[in-house]
């Protein structure tokens, strides 16, 4: 196990294309750090980079303390799970799980190998499986074969190629947790890539975001979250994504397509001069007006505005809103939009309303929103405006230490276990 | 089968219904049985009409004592041929030199078109078409020009292999490749391994494309060095692969005749089956003796494909289960 | 990184020239044969001192000797060689039409047989149709040839089509015909388009097959009326008694090869992949 760091990768293909631009991290020994965005960001590259499958351009890359940039894949001691799992076919589940083991020649015992591998097929639930070929096996006990080679390895860290973009959904959920309680258990350093934001989101101790082969930011899933630094982050992180208008500066107010937002002191320092920003508004933090005044939500706007379609999920209720952007917006927010993997369709509000809201398609509602919550994003650059390093790094403090705490009570948890058996 | 499940039908009901489909089902059956036939049928009445019947014919006259030269003589005679065939040591002979091509050349050929089909999978595309384009150059070469061409680079008259190679020990200006065994089957060797080779690369070419890049790279970070990729994933992945193309080739190597025809004629002790049954059947008009070693040909090949199959059987059948 | 790259330029560079010589040095050989003047056919060189035509002029000129060995034979190869594609290839194609689409008993049947045909020693059919062709009158004619150089090309040519129309989405014909078009329009719109590739290089790999053959062409005829060209080059004599005819030989050889090298030079891509999947879907 050990720690694994970035200084200023970059990735520049024969042709020219520069899929990389300058990524610097650190992975903490233990950590488990996700590489997340659109396709094309070059998540899998870097990923590639760090397992030595393709030569970093230029950069350094150390694993526990020693810089490997030029050393071959199989020296680099790490275990990499692809995506289509890559067993091999030829093998049973058995050898595939030896094969790193049987490579090294002689330095295993036949005994030895055999307790690893079951040692491996135990922590899986693979025992039954262990005489059949990989043809013969579902998805998830694929997959999950794929992570039993890494585990004998006892690599140093291990790298996860998008591993389960292959699997239905059900399954996707199921194999998720296991990989969380898998890396717990075991304590080692993770890369894991994705694209997909919810992963991104339950997995990672950190989330790495990249944008065109340049990191975003690197933070705890809340912390990013709630304290994006721009607007590509804040559009990218949260499901439905962030809402995004245009906000005009009209003396005390910032004058929305929807409704008026008082200025506060804070806010208006942080405007500076500026005449016109992005609004960012999560939609979770609309409400149903009438029900946001039974609940006597304070600090808040009510509007009024015609619903297009809404859509009961039962946990909540999703109503669409249009609305016309102001054409000096338009092209930034078609560009996020662009970059963010988007069908560059109609402008319109999401807002997440209470299950019990009564709100129905063609309604004028009237709903409500915490002004509180708003972010606001400087047109041109798209930085957060409102972001608050602070409060980030005190979010991304209490995650590390409830990281740690965790690890701390699998470890105890694990020795009480062997403690038991023994 | 219960009923508990209610159905909303009675049972009688539903055993009509599913008579009436079952009837459907074998009439559309029945009618895309015929299209096919009707359309795979001429095709499957030539290829027996142009194998079958000749084998059959061959195998009738192979019975009777019978040559052109004299077809009043003509005598029904069992098996007498085979007796005068396999008794022979003309036979045992080019028997033995046609296993001796088959056995070196596809050897040969498999190491050599491994290492060309891997030059062609891992080269990069702007010289893949330039490769390819070369490799196919001696598959599409008819096999007696080359004969000729490697014939007459070796010939003692002709050829300029005796000049540039005369520092070698044991080549002269004055030695006559074609005059004794060694020599010659060297260079018939030598030329039918230039001409097939392409063949069997382009066939080991598809079987490592079928092995996914996935795997290797699988094997390079679980540590495995380059000749452990290929011995431990590779080469198992693509086994079904290599096992055709031997076979192929093995079958075809067996047949040789037009390098050997060119080159020797069968002087120098170089014989190969195809020669003997062409020289007794059309060069000595001895219908049926030439006929019992076309049968004995015949049933060579079926055998060697028999303990190929019995060989590898298990093999192709797991690979095919796996994939 | 820069050397590496510089180093794996050089290994290819290397491996390329390697190839070349490989795939080629036959070839140049022949060729710089068929230059040289009968004089100097014996001096050892690989090389020509000087390049001439004299060879060519032999087989092509109208005082050629060897020019009745070859013009009748050439038009023999060509014609034969294209009437047994074309049949082999419309024959295949409707037979890998119904393997590839049609469920129906025998299947397996008919592509058992085309590899065991594919297999077929060709000397074992040669004495039989030697003694019937001569009873029949096919003996030393086109057709004579044509007969059984389809257990040659038909064999290859079903595996090779079969393969290719496994790949075909047979779906699109169904699209076409719930966008409007007629049964008719769709196989013509739809799927003559993807199949005609696959048709064409079948037909080249058929045509080399039929080009290359030896034992029938010279088992089964004995005169230019129906002589190929590679048994004929069997049988080419020198310009007079006492001379070899390895000049003549060698430019006939250069001339019947200039096509093959056309052909892969312009088809490379689809050779290999009609050979390549015929073999291994099978």
């Amino acid at each position: 196990m050990a720690a694994i760091t970035l200084t200023d990768i970059q990735k520049r293909y024969p042709d020219g294309f520069h899929a990389v631009k300058g990524v610097s991290l650190d992975i903490a020994d233990g950590e488990f750090v996700i590489l997340v965005g659109p396709s094309g960001c070059g998540k899998s590259t870097l990923l590639r980079m760090i397992v030595g499958l393709e030569d970093i351009s230029e950069g350094e890359l150390t694993i526990g303390g020693e810089r490997v940039n030029e050393r071959a894949p199989r020296d680099r001691h790490l275990a990499m799970v692809f995506q289509n799992y890559a067993l091999y076919p030829h093998l049973t589940v058995f050898e595939n799980i030896a094969f790193p083991l049987r490579l090294t020649k002689g330095q295993f015992t036949e005994e030895q190998i055999r307790e690893k591998v079951s040692f491996a097929a135990k922590t899986l639930e693979l025992q039954d499986h262990l005489d059949r070929k990989p043809a013969n096996l579902s998805g998830g006990q694929r997959q999950r074969v794929a992570m039993g080679r890494a585990i004998v390895r006892e690599a140093q860290a291990f790298l996860f190629d998008e591993p389960l973009s292959n699997l239905d959904a059900k399954l996707r959920g199921q194999m998720r947790t296991e990989i969380a309680r898998m890396q717990r258990r075991l304590g080692t350093t993770t890369v894991y890539v994705t694209h997909d934001q919810t992963e991104a989101m339950t997995l990672g101790d950190r989330v790495a975001v990249l944008r065109k082969g340049e990191l975003q930011q690197v933070a705890s899933p809340r912390a990013l979250y709630e304290h994006p630094v721009n607007l590509f982050v804040a559009g990218f992180i949260g499901s439905p994504p962030m809402n995004f208008l245009p906000g005009e500066v009209s003396g005390d107010v910032l004058r929305l397509p929807i409704a008026d937002v008082p200025i506060s002191a804070a806010l208006r320092q942080r405007l500076g001069d500026r005449r016109l920003v992005i609004v960012g508004i999560r939609p979770e933090h609309f409400e149903d007006g009438a029900v946001a005044s039974r609940q006597n939500r304070e600090g808040g706007v009510t509007f009024h505005a015609d619903v297009d379609v809404t859509e009961w999920l039962g946990s909540d209720l999703f109503a669409y809103i249009p609305f016309e952007t102001n054409p000096q917006v338009a092209g930034k927010l078609e560009e996020l939009d662009r970059d963010l993997d988007g069908e560059g369709l109609r402008t319109q509000l999401v807002v997440a309303l209470a299950s019990d809201s009564r709100v129905r398609d063609g309604d004028d509602a009237e709903l409500w929103f915490d002004a509180g919550k708003i972010l606001v994003f400087d047109p041109e650059t798209g930085d957060n405006l409102t972001f608050d390093a602070d409060q980030a790094r005190t979010l991304d403090e209490q995650n590390e230490q409830d990281r740690k705490a965790s690890l701390e009570r699998a470890h105890a948890r694990e020795q009480k276990q062997q403690a038991r058996t023994a | 089968m219960t009923t508990q499940a209610a159905p909303p039908a009675t049972p009688e009901a539903r055993d009509v219904k599913a008579r009436r489909i079952k009837a459907l089902q074998s009439d559309r059956a029945r009618a895309e049985n015929r299209l096919g036939w009707y359309l795979a049928g001429p095709a499957f009445v030539v290829m027996l009409a142009v194998t079958l019947y000749p084998i059959l014919q061959a195998t009738y006259d192979s019975l009777f004592r019978y040559r052109l030269t004299a077809p009043d003589d003509k005598a029904f005679i069992g098996l007498a041929n085979y007796g005068v065939v396999l008794t022979d040591a003309v036979w045992w002979q080019a028997f033995g030199v046609t296993v001796l091509i088959t056995v070196i050349t596809v050897a040969v050929e498999l190491v050599l078109g491994f290492a060309l089909a891997l030059v062609m999978h891992r080269a990069i595309k702007s010289l893949r078409g330039l490769l390819r384009t070369a490799i196919l150059v001696p598959y599409g070469i008819i096999t007696v020009v080359s004969a000729f061409a490697w014939f007459y680079a070796f010939d003692i008259n002709s050829g300029y292999v005796n000049t540039w190679f005369d520092w070698v020990p044991g080549i002269s200006e004055d030695l006559n490749w074609f005059a004794q065994f060694g020599t010659a089957i060297f260079v018939i060797i030598a030329s039918e391994i230039w001409k097939t080779t392409p063949f069997i690369s382009l066939l080991l070419l598809a079987g490592l494309a079928q092995v996914p890049s996935e795997l290797d790279e699988a094997a390079e970070v679980d540590g495995a060095t380059w000749a452990q990729r290929l011995k431990r994933v590779t080469l198992p992945n693509m086994k079904a692969a290599i096992m055709v193309a031997v076979l192929f080739r093995a079958l075809d190597a067996f047949r040789i005749f037009d390098n050997v025809f060119i080159m020797t004629n069968g002087s120098a002790g170089t014989t190969v089956l195809s020669l003997l049954a062409y020289r007794t059947s059309i060069g000595r008009l001895e219908i049926g003796l030439g006929s019992a070693i076309s049968v004995l040909l015949f049933l060579a090949v079926i055998g060697i494909c028999i303990g190929a199959i019995k060989l590898f059987k298990v093999d192709l059948a797991g690979a095919r289960g796996e994939s | 990184m820069s050397t590496m790259s510089t180093r794996l330029k050089v290994g290819w560079a290397v491996i390329t020239v390697l190839v070349l010589l490989y795939a080629l040095f036959p070839v140049a050989s022949i060729v710089a044969t068929s230059f040289k003047l009968p004089s100097e056919l014996n001096t050892g060189t690989f090389l020509p001192s000087q390049w001439t035509w004299t060879n060519y002029n032999e087989i092509l000129g109208p005082e050629g000797s060897a020019r009745d060995l070859f013009l009748p034979s050439l038009r023999n190869s060509i014609g034969i060689s294209l009437i047994a594609t074309g049949i082999a290839v419309v024959l295949a194609t409707l037979a890998a039409y119904a393997i590839a689409r049609l469920d129906f008993r025998g299947k397996r049947l008919i592509l058992t047989t085309a590899l065991g045909v594919s297999i077929f020693p060709v000397i074992s059919i040669v004495t039989p149709l030697f003694n019937l062709w001569r009873n029949i009158g096919l003996y030393d004619t086109w057709l004579g040839l044509i007969i059984p150089y389809l257990s040659l090309t038909l064999p290859i040519s079903i595996w090779t089509l079969a393969a290719f129309f496994r790949q075909i989405p047979w779906e699109l014909e169904q699209a076409a015909q719930v966008d409007g078009a007629t049964s008719w329009q769709a196989f013509r719109k739809a799927i003559v388009p993807l199949a005609a590739p696959g048709v064409f290089t079948t037909a080249l790999i058929a045509f080399f097959i039929a080009w290359n053959d030896f034992v029938y062409g010279i088992s089964l005829t004995s005169t230019s009326r129906a002589r190929p060209v590679p048994a004929a080059l069997a049988f080419f004599t020198g310009a007079s008694q006492f001379e070899e005819p390895t000049g003549a030989i060698s430019a006939a050889a250069v001339i019947v090869t200039i096509p093959v090298v056309i052909l892969v030079m312009l088809f490379q891509r689809q050779i290999v992949a009609g050979l390549t999947q015929g073999a291994v879907k099978g």
